[in-house]
């Protein structure tokens, strides 16, 4: 069950607010971050399929392709492919274009690796979370996500419309 | 930090081995933690992938780790780099990127690596022995040392592999440990016909739906040709390896830990069983072109990757018997084949080089035509038999992209068109 505080959903349900759920994750990369969801149920190689340059989601086969992961919380099972993504992601953090944090549904050691490289030599990491089945699947499309140090991921999705 | 180091591994991180160990250790120790590894263990060789790509980031962490003087304490081979070391201005590559590429190059070069320069070091220099255990990069290259030669390895990601090198050490988990190398799930190809099975553009075509399929498990397949040869192997681990995360497949007769059903999966159960018909491959092969039949076509790209000998003396026969009928390759069309020096320097002491340099074949060494800028801006359409760049290429080099086999690459190729 996700993990949140009922009075304060009640209050900030009254005001008409963002309904906040709290995820417990484990961090893979620590770090903290914020940024609206751009999620896929689909894996990606970073290589081959993230321009690091742009950004831009450039395997033509995928469903994200043409997507910007730029400051937005990336969210998609796992890796696949390219051991050569470690060196894409770390190339698109210097570049200004990563995604401002990773989540998964899997531990992915050669993205892990590109951001723990980048942490080493530029003291830039991204923050990468894996998050249990439940959870990552609870993720909406354009969720506000934040994310702590300690793995935890706080979502806030805006009301529906008419709604309480 | 979790993992358990050894006084060596604690030397290292200290510093007490150099500023380069004390780098490459402290990457290593945060990747133990990553994946949970109980304590590090030694590995034997190294395979380098992180050379490959020219990025400032790439560039700089070799060079900073070079300058820390950081030298590999094991036999360490190198994939294909960004560069054409001999031929790169034939190729149209410009100074700028040519003079980075060389200083990445000569950064692990210094470091004591080999310069063998090519993405398929099983066919070239130092190929691992059964069960030993290696830090090998580049998928098609973890996969062929894991299933083809019984070796053991992870999917070592770029940046790691040069730490593996310098350290000797590596977490000791995953596919390094035999209990996580029992087959996962099975893959039956049913009513095959044999002859189909005999082309590589078959092996491509089946690695591109076995890693979509399998994802990250372990495939065992059953009833592919006992007699599959290393360049066919080779083809489908690239595709594999490329359309999912296949770091270990079993071929029931084929590979050595399994020669029977039983020894793949390690007496155990496969945890789903997919049949595959021959629509499932004709699906699957559809899949990897973009290009449509009668398109016109502006390059031929074979040997992704690196062409072995034997494929070189395959395409010679084909354009063979194309140049006894009269007919050249179209002039419109250019036809590049990459390949590694030590499968050059055989192909130069054949009868057929010839054969191959007459009709137009140009032949680029050490290198990948996703890392160097080879291919012009002109190029709207290239044909290949490799499920690997068929796989790519729409995405790196925004081209549309035609799968075929060799013999289809060659008749295209004279043809103008697909």
């Amino acid at each position: 069950m996700p993990n949140f505080n009922f009075a304060e959903l009640l209050a900030y349900m009254s005001k008409g607010g963002d309904v906040e759920k709290i995820l417990t994750g484990k961090p893979v990369v620590a770090g903290s971050a914020e940024g609206t969801a751009l999620v896929s149920k689909e894996p990606i190689s970073f290589w081959g399929g993230l321009c690091p340059h742009t950004g831009e989601i450039i395997d033509r086969r995928h469903e994200l392709s043409g997507a910007i992961v730029t400051h937005r919380v990336f969210v998609f099972p796992q890796g696949r492919g390219s051991s050569t993504s470690s060196a894409t992601l770390m190339e698109s953090i210097k570049a200004g274009v990563a995604p401002a944090a990773i989540i998964n549904l899997k531990v992915d050691p050669i993205l892990a690796l590109g951001s723990i490289v980048s942490d080493e030599l530029y003291h830039k990491p991204v923050p990468i979370v894996v998050l249990s089945e439940k959870d990552f699947f609870s993720i909406r499309q354009n969720d506000h996500l934040t994310i702590k140090p300690d793995g935890t991921v706080k979502i806030s999705t805006p009301p529906r419309r008419g709604g309480s | 930090m979790s993992v358990q180091l050894s006084q060596e591994d604690e030397q290292m991180l200290n510093g007490q081995k150099g500023p380069a160990a004390r780098m490459a250790m402290r990457i290593m120790v945060r990747m133990a933690d990553v994946v949970e590894a109980p304590e590090m263990m030694d590995v034997s060789q190294a395979h380098i992938d992180g050379c490959g790509l020219l990025s400032e980031t790439g560039l700089e962490f070799a060079e900073t780790l070079a300058a820390k003087g950081a030298k590999v304490s094991i036999p360490t081979t190198l994939n294909m780099g960004p560069l054409d070391l001999q031929n790169w201005r034939r190729f149209g590559v410009n100074e700028d990127f040519a003079a980075k590429a060389i200083r990445q190059a000569k950064a692990y070069t210094d470091m004591g690596c080999i310069p063998t320069w090519t993405c398929a070091p099983y066919q070239s220099y130092l190929t691992p022995r059964f069960g030993r255990q290696i830090a090998w990069g580049e998928s098609n290259a973890i996969c062929y040392a894991n299933s083809v030669l019984g070796a053991r390895t992870n999917r070592y990601g770029d940046f790691i592999d040069i730490c593996a090198a310098i350290t000797g050490r590596v977490p000791k988990c995953g596919l390094h440990l035999k209990q996580n190398r029992k087959g996962q799930i099975l893959l039956r190809l049913v009513d095959i016909d044999p002859a189909v099975m005999q082309s590589n553009a078959f092996f491509a075509v089946l690695g591109h739906l076995a890693g979509s399929l399998s994802d990250d498990k372990i495939p065992v397949i059953e009833g592919l040709p006992v007699k599959a040869s290393s360049d066919q192997l080779k083809a489908f681990c690239a595709a594999a390896a490329s359309s999912g995360s296949i770091a270990l497949f079993h071929a029931v007769g084929i590979t050595p830990e399994a020669n029977t059903l039983e020894e793949a999966f390690q007496g155990g159960q496969p945890q789903r069983t997919i049949d595959i018909h021959l629509s499932d491959l004709q699906k699957a092969a559809s899949e990897l072109s973009t290009a449509r039949e009668g398109t016109s076509l502006d390059l031929v790209m074979l040997g992704c990757p690196h062409f072995s000998y034997d494929e070189f003396r395959q395409l010679a026969g084909l354009i063979q018997a194309q140049t006894e009928k009269g007919r050249t390759l179209n002039p419109d069309v250019r036809f590049i084949v990459i390949s590694s020096q030590t499968s050059y320097s055989l192909l130069q002491r054949s009868d057929f080089f010839d054969v191959l340099t007459d009709f137009g074949v140009e032949i680029t060494l050490d290198t990948c035509m996703f890392h160097t800028p080879m291919v012009s801006k002109d190029t709207k359409v290239i044909m290949t038999n490799s499920g690997k760049c068929a796989y790519y290429a729409p995405g790196e080099l925004a081209v549309q992209v035609a799968f075929g086999s060799m013999a289809d690459c060659v008749d295209s190729a004279v043809k103008g068109f697909i």
